[in-house]
């Protein structure tokens, strides 16, 4: 129980550190430790499966893809000030406050109903497999397409256009 | 050794889903906001992994199977769209995006 309260406090303190970063390296690598510390929460809950899926898609996958394309659009210092020069420290104020506020409500409407305990019981990866290809494999095969569609589209969104430099040398060329 | 209450899991959830919306209404910059939509998709999967704790079933954990492959999904194709963006308008700032020309 201790172990779920020290990850919870891990994962809250290092996600408030990706939303107040200016540096987008260092924002994504407070972002990995929140991510780990998410997988602990879910290994304490019951679902060491999920804490896997989590630490090697999330924080290995997902991440590594964003600090790829950081790499490639090849940003200066420049773009540290900037973003400083964007977030003032009014800015929080407007959108902090509606969002705790709503933090709030869902919070009291979750303390008011009636408790419950989770339970202790490992869900083991064979049972988590079974019941995806049991009822669930209509939702696999609908994965399948999205991420299918996921790849054609970013094939074609992230293609870049043939430069022609002249017509004459276009016209020498074929 | 007593066990997690239910209310613990869904707060936590609650709070890492309000800090990355508070950080998608006020950052500027496209990277920064997908980072943001990432942090709400995950807390959106912790509160299905509680839910399905609460049960001790495992539908929970394959909703957050399902996230998880439509996060992979969003994240790609978002990036291909900021190199775009990128190589279009010389800039990340999601303001500069607002014209419509072709």
């Amino acid at each position: 129980m201790i172990t779920f309260y020290v990850a919870a406090t891990i994962a809250v303190f290092s996600t408030i550190m990706v939303i107040t970063r200016y540096n987008m390296i260092h924002a994504l690598l407070y972002l990995v430790v929140s991510f780990l510390a998410v997988a602990i929460v879910f290994y304490v809950l019951g679902a060491p499966f999920m804490a896997a899926l989590e630490i090697i898609v999330y924080a290995g996958a997902i991440v590594v893809l964003i600090i790829f394309v950081i790499m490639m659009l090849n940003l200066k210092q420049e773009s540290v000030e900037q973003e400083r020069a964007w977030m003032g420290n009014n800015i929080f104020i407007g959108p902090g406050i509606l969002s705790f506020i709503l933090l709030a409500e869902i919070i009291y409407m979750i303390t008011s109903s009636e408790t419950n305990v989770l339970s202790e019981k490992v869900i083991e990866p064979k049972e988590v497999g079974i019941t995806l290809y049991g009822p669930y494999a209509i939702g696999v095969e609908l994965c399948g397409i999205l991420l299918m569609s996921g790849i054609v589209g970013a094939y074609h969104l992230g293609r870049q256009k043939k430069k022609v430099v002249h017509r004459f040398l276009e016209s020498q060329e074929s | 050794m007593k066990n997690v209450p239910l209310e613990a899991g869904l707060i936590l959830s609650g709070i890492l889903f309000v800090l990355g919306l508070i950080s998608v209404l006020t950052r500027r910059n496209i990277i920064f906001m997908l980072i943001s939509v990432e942090i709400m998709l995950n807390a959106a999967g912790l509160a299905f992994i509680v839910a399905g704790a609460r049960w001790a079933q495992a539908d929970g954990q394959i909703m957050f199977i399902f996230i998880l492959t439509m996060a992979a999904a969003e994240v790609s194709v978002g990036l291909a769209l900021i190199l775009q963006i990128y190589h279009q308008l010389k800039t990340l700032d999601s303001d500069a995006a607002n014209k419509m020309r072709g």
